[in-house]
This record gives structure tokens, sequence and C-alpha cells, in this order.
């Protein structure tokens, strides 16, 4: 029940009428971790946003047993730990200990408490050290960690990652791949990235105007070559 | 009103033309001085940064943080402009702004913006420079002097600003001076600790990021201490003035008792002509009636040769 | 995420769309004078002008509604005019009190006051089509028409381009922040982290705006002189008016100084 994703035919329209998601169903089990597939429109963004409440929909959208509605959404937002894209627009503070302490502040936490969080969320993506740093100085990869640190310390059920390995060199993207697989939290993650998905994700979705069009084992769905073509895909060159 | 709370972006026909016309004057004045100025010193450098960080004021006044039962604290961002370009250039720069802001959001009249530019663009960065510089004097170039200058200058400078509304107001007859002053200082002193606070941790990020751009202006110059007398001089003329006009209307009175005796006089003059000449439309009733059946026929004529024409282009189409 | 929600420009084939932009920016301002110019308790003419304004709104094709929808924007201003019901001496209407005070309403402050706001209506329609008929582009050239210096029309024209964008990043920073703030499973907790607090996490944000666009600046500045940019700007003249838009201005002018005439004459 908990650490798990519903959603029961979800659809959403933005207010200049383009309609973004049509019935869209997804279940996520406890500690499963799911790839997130497709075009650029498909959906995968707005679909992600509907999990922490921030966009709000028709139809039934359940995060770590909670409904997502305006009475559970100070729970809800505790509970999934969202990585947007771009970490420039995610550190806004001086320093990296303040960004990663954001989220156990705002929930009231004793001091101690969050000095405690900000260590483990940091050691958990291999950055203890840069607690003193200036956010803006890192580089692409370094602010991707200390991103997914600053959600990581709310000690989320579910960590959601829009697009993680973008714009990453290999080597920063090897490290993420790493960190990522270490992370025993269920995942689902929207990305371009086929070979992210193949290497960490035993569960691909694929999502094309709005619909999910295809949902199961990475290793069989990304074999389906018609499949792949028919919604803008590639297949991963893997030797 | 649409993109911040301040009660500061005047809409057009709440100020005299008197009002207005003197201000526009003023700010023409601020902003051709300040285009000298910087045209001196600048490089081709400065148009795009002003121009994004215009931009970036306007996005930052988007910036909102919950204070108490709904509602919010926001940021106008000259003292911001100030401490990070200096005076002349944060004139331009919140000249552009609140031109913006009235041309193509309505956020602010036309004929009013140069009130509204002068309280925002002119007076809102002169005497935030004069705070500011007034504390890194004091603070003897300890980085605490960064922070509380910050927020003193930004909290002072949304109060004088709003000082310098309420007075337009009351000047323009729109609103008693009684209540304009209190109810704009009253308000403003408490949204000001918003401006304070957005002001003091943008200018904690920026030291921390990139001190540079905090680095210390123009002091010792005469250019700066003309600035600092000037911010010095609104500050403590708005400050006197309007407790003064609030308490005693009376003053505000006979300047609009004076005003009105000049309308009494033009009105007379022209008394004369429409019992003289136009003895039937002296009929008020009539005269608006007769308005309301003009206008009513003109949309209709219009709305027809529109739908009319519309036609033409979809079968010709 | 784009934020084009909050460009008011409505492109449609209409004969105010095709209105020379100089003329167009030089009529409304002027309109709008010559409505602030009016006297008060002038129904008739303010008919008239609602009339005229109301007319080029629907030639405009926009829809009314949407006009009048964007204008109830600036409603709440007239709270402060509202004072003047019970402080404008005058024949008595209503006594009415609150607590200590005993206040009337006069008709002459009820005149003032409509009218203010009847003016104020009327002159935020007339910007409302400004904007929303013509685009930003030919209200750069506008405003260099009516003589605004070169400099300033520049950096407004460069502001534009990065409005949407940085608006963008400001709309990120904020959701970003939505995201996390959440609320802890231990009871008893206060959430916000603090008044203070939460004003300078603000502030961070406001001020990671600014240094973006500060570094973003420099990198505009190099793209402007790879193509050769030297600190003049330079643009396209615009075509000739044509003689039936300088037509329209000036039947437009005489309109408007008739009417101010008419309410100076039997309303001044």
């Amino acid at each position: 029940m908990h650490h798990s994703v519903e959603i029961e035919g979800l659809s959403f329209s933005y207010p200049d009428g383009h309609v973004a998601l049509r019935e869209v169903s997804l279940h996520i089990q406890p500690c499963e971790k799911v790839a997130l597939v497709g075009p650029n429109g498909a959906g995968k963004s707005t679909l992600l946003l509907h999990l922490n409440g921030i966009l709000t929909g028709q139809g039934k959208v359940k995060v770590a047993g909670l409904e997502v509605k305006p009475a559970n959404l100070g729970r809800v937002r505790a509970s999934v730990g969202l990585v947007f894209q771009s970490p420039d627009d995610q550190l806004f503070s001086p320093t990296v200990f303040e960004d990663v302490a954001f989220g156990p502040i705002y929930q009231g936490l004793p001091e101690s408490e969050v000095r405690l969080r900000v260590e483990e969320a940091l050691a958990a993506v291999h950055m203890l050290d840069y607690a003193g740093r200036v956010s803006h100085h890192l580089s692409v990869g370094e602010k991707k960690r200390i991103a997914i640190a600053t959600v990581l310390s709310m000690k989320p059920e579910i960590l959601v990652l829009d697009e993680p390995t973008a714009g990453l060199d290999p080597r920063a993207r090897r490290s993420l791949i790493h960190l990522l697989d270490e992370l025993p939290i269920t995942m689902l993650a929207s990305t371009h990235d086929m070979l992210l998905v193949s290497e960490l994700f035993p569960r691909v979705v694929v999502m094309d105007e709005g619909r999910i069009v295809a949902d199961g084992p990475t290793r069989k769905l990304l074999q389906d070559a018609a499949l792949l073509e028919a919604h803008g895909l590639e297949r991963p060159c893997v030797n | 009103m649409l993109l911040s709370p301040a009660v500061m972006h005047i809409p057009d026909g709440f100020l005299s033309v008197l009002v207005s016309v003197v201000f526009w004057a003023l700010s023409i004045l601020a902003i051709g001085y300040s285009l000298r100025r910087l045209g001196k010193e600048m490089d081709e450098r400065q148009v795009p940064m002003m121009g994004v960080l215009a931009a970036a004021i306007f996005a930052g006044q988007m910036l909102n943080f919950a204070v108490a039962g709904g509602t919010s604290g926001h940021l106008l961002g000259a003292t911001l402009a100030t401490v990070l370009l200096g005076p002349w250039a944060a004139v331009l720069v919140m000249t552009c702004v609140v031109g913006i802001q009235a041309l193509v959001f309505q956020d602010g009249g036309l004929l009013a913006m140069g009130a509204n530019i002068f309280n925002m663009g002119v007076i809102g960065v002169f005497v935030a420079y004069t705070v500011y510089q007034t504390v890194q004097k004091l603070a003897r170039g300890k980085s605490w002097g960064i922070f509380v200058g910050g927020f003193a200058a930004a909290w002072l400078s949304i109060v004088i600003a709003a000082l310098a509304a309420a007075l337009q107001l009351a000047l323009s007859g729109t609103s008693p001076a009684n209540i304009a002053v209190p109810a704009m200082a009253g308000i403003h002193a408490i949204i000001g600790i918003g401006e304070g606070l957005i002001t003091l941790g943008a200018l904690a990020f920026i030291a921390a990021t990139r001190p540079d751009l905090v680095k210390k202006r123009e002091t010792g110059t005469a250019q700066g201490k003309l600035v600092w007398i000037v911010g010095l001089v609104i500050a403590l003329f708005l400050a006197i003035a309007s407790p003064l006009a609030s308490s005693h209307p009376d003053g505000l009175e006979w300047v609009a008792e004076q005003k009105g005796y000049l309308d009494a006089a033009q009105g007379s003059v022209y008394q004369i002509i429409p019992d003289y000449l136009f003895p039937g439309v002296k009929n008020e009733s009539l005269a608006t009636i007769l308005a309301g059946i003009f206008g009513i026929i003109l949309a209709f004529g219009v709305a027809l040769g529109v739908a009319y024409s519309r036609r033409k282009r979809q079968m010709k189409a | 995420m784009h934020v084009h929600f909050l460009d008011p420009y409505r492109h449609r084939l209409s004969p105010i769309h095709a209105f020379d932009p100089r003329l167009k920016l030089v009529l409304v301002l002027i309109f709008i004078f010559t409505n602030a110019l009016l006297p008060v308790g002038a129904w008739p003419v303010y008919i008239v002008m609602f009339s005229l304004i109301l007319a080029v709104e629907i030639l405009s094709e926009l829809g009314v509604t949407y006009v009048l929808k964007r204008s109830i924007l600036a409603l709440p201003f007239v709270l402060a005019a509202l004072p003047l019901l019970v402080t404008v001496p005058g024949v008595v209407l209503l006594n009415f009190s609150i607590g200590a005070w005993d206040l009337s309403i006069s008709q002459e402050g009820l005149q003032r006051f409509i009218s203010i706001t009847l003016k104020s209506w009327i002159s935020l329609q007339a910007a409302i089509l400004l904007a929303s008929t013509t685009t930003f582009p030919n209200l750069l050239v506008a405003m260099r028409a009516i003589k605004i210096p070169r400099l300033l029309v520049s950096v407004f024209g460069l502001m534009w381009r990065y409005l949407f964008v940085l608006v963008d990043e400001a709309l990120r920073l904020m959701r970003a922040r939505t995201a996390r703030s959440g609320q802890s499973e231990l009871p008893g907790l206060k959430t916000g982290g603090g008044l203070a607090w939460r004003g300078r996490v603000t502030g961070g944000m406001a001020g990671s705006l600014f240094l973006r666009g500060f570094e973003r600046s420099d990198r505009i500045y190099m793209a402007m002189v790879a193509r050769g940019y030297d600190g003049e700007v330079r643009a396209f003249s615009m075509p000739k008016i044509s003689p039936v838009d300088w037509l329209v201005l000036g039947v437009g002018l005489a309109l408007l100084g008739l009417l101010l005439g008419v309410g100076l004459i039997f309303w001044g």
C-alpha cells in the first residue's frame, strides 16, 4: 500500500485547451524502478507534475497510500520527491547545506534532526564535503546530485525524476547511474536516455500523445522495433 | 495590481491631470539625466544587462512567499536594482519595468505612468541609495552592512514611495489625505518587511555567489553625494509632509480650493454660452438619453459592419 | 511550461490591428488624456466615450468579453476613491454610522466617485485595446516615433525578449519550492519554517534569478557582438503611413476635441 503509486483514468488539459493526458492509468509497486519514455509532448512531464499535486486533473491519483487532494498536499509533498530537469531552478539557496535543508526546515523539524537529514542525504549522493559550497559554481553533474539530495532529505517514499541524465557528460552520467542504482526507493524516471532505461529500469512505460501505449518488462519492449519506431524511440545500442 | 500586491501602480483616472503632467515632467527629467550620466561611463554591455535585469525584476515581482492568512509578500525590486546596478541604471531599469507593466499589462495607467515611474523608479531608487550608503558607512565595510543596509533601504524606500503615492492621490482630490496617508503608510510599512526580507535574501545569495557584484559603489564621488542628498531630501520631505497633510487636510483643501476658484472662474465664462446658444440641451437627462441612444446605434452599426465583412471574407476564402 | 498567457496580443485581421501603430499609440494617449480632462458628472459625454471605445472593441474582433474581463483587474483600486462618498460636502443622500462615526453620503461625493470609476474604466479599456491589437515590436516602433530615446527603446526590446524566459524561470523556481514544501508525519510540528526564513529563501530565489540574468546577459552580449553589434541600435524603417490612417487620426482627434469641448462647456 505504501511506497507505491496508483493512477486511475487521469486526464488533464492545459488552460489553452491542449489535451496533455488522456485516461492514463499506472500502478507502481513498492520499490519498483520504472522508466517513462516517449517523444516530446507525450505528456511525461505533465504526468509527473500530478504526482505531487502541482497539477490536478480528472481521475484518481494516489501516492504512498494518500489521495492527492488539497487536504493531503502537505503529506504528499513530503512523500514524493520530485526532481526537476533543470538543477538551476531547484538550487536557490546560497549554500548546498541550505538547499538540502529546505525540506526538513519547512516541515518544522528540530535543528538537530535537520542536520542529520542533510548529512544523510548528502552522503547518499556522495557529496558530503560539499555542504558549505555555493551551488551556483558547481558543475551540472554535481548540481544534479545536489538536487536529488534536496529531495532525499525529506525521506520520501517515492523518487520521481525528470530527465535525470540530460546534459551530463559520460562520467557524470555514469556516476549518476551508480547513485540511482544504489537507492533503495520506489522510482519513476522520465527520460530519453534509452541506455539508462535498459541498464537501470526493469520496467518501462511508453507514452505518446497523452496515452500509455505500452507498459511492460524493459528487455521485452526494447526488442520491439516496430513499437519503438512508432513512438519516436530509438533502440539503445547494447553490445 | 495584477502582478504585485503593493498598491503602487496607480491606474488612470485617479490622479488629476495637473498631478499627472507634473510627475511626467519630473520623471522625464530624471530619466533624461540618468541616460546622460550612463551615456558617459557606459559601454555597450549595459544594454543587454539592463534589458535582462529589467526582465529579472519583472519576473522577480512574481515570486511570493506566504505571510499570513492567504496574503503573500512580494518584491518591487528598486532597492535590489540600486545596490546591484547603481542609481542611474536602476532608474532606467525600473522605468522599463513600470513602463511594460502599464503598457502591456495595464498594471498602472498610461497618463499616471509618470507618477508611477517617479514613485517606484526615482523615489524608490534614491531613497534606497541613501539608506544603503549610510548603513554601509556605519558598518565600515563589514559584511553586515550589506544585509542590514539592504533590508533597511528596501523597507524605507517602499514606505516613502507609498507616501508619495498617497500625497499624489490626495492632491488630485481622489482620496482624503487623512485616510490615504496613514492607510498607505500603514499597509506599506508591513509590505515593506516582505520587500526587506526578499532583498536581504537576494543580497545574501549574490554576496555568497558573486561578491564582486555587491561591490561598493561611487560613494566618495560628487556624483554619489548628489544622489545621497537627493534621496535624503525626498525622504525627509515626504516623511514630514505626509503627517502634516493628513492631520491638516485644510492645507490640501486650501490647494484644492484655489484650484476650485480657478475652475469656477473658467466655468463662469462658459456658462453664458449654453443659455444663449443651446437652450434645448440644457436638460441633462435628455442629453444623457440621447448619448445613450447614439452609443447603442454606434455599437450595433459597427457590430453589423464587422459581421458583414467577416462573412464576405469567409465566402472569399 | 510556457508563459504565453502573459502576452496580451491577440492576432486578428481587423482594421484596428492594421491601423498604424504609431498613430494608434498617439490616439490612445490622447484619448486617455481627453478622458482625464473631462469634468465630473458629464454623463452624456462619458457615455459617448464609452460607446466609442466599445465600437472600437467590436471592430477589433477581440470580443467585448475579452476586453471587459481584462479590465476587471484594476477594479480593486476603486477602493482608494471610496472615501469621497462621505468626505465631499453637498446634498445628503444617505446617513449612516459605523461605530463612533456618523457619516453621510453626499450626491456630489457619489458623482465624484462614479465619475472617477467610469473614466478610469474607459481609459483602461483603451489601454487594453492598444496592447491587444499591437505586436510588441510595433509598440517599440511607435515608442521611437514619439521620440523615446533609442537606448531606452533597445532596453525595452531586450527586456521583452527575455521577459517570458525569466518569468518561466521564476515560475519553475516556485514550483521547485512547492515540491519541497511538505508536512512531516510527526505530529505537532509547525510547518513553514518561520516568516523571516521564508522571506529570505524567496530572496535567494530572486538572487538566483538576477544572477543567472547577469550571466545570461554576458552571453547575449557576446552573441550580439558576434553579429556585429557596436552599441548603435538600428532597425528597419517602418512603411509610410497611409492617407487613410492619417484621416482616421484626424477624425479621431476632431471627435475627441469636440467631446472635450462639449464636456468642458456644459459641465466644467
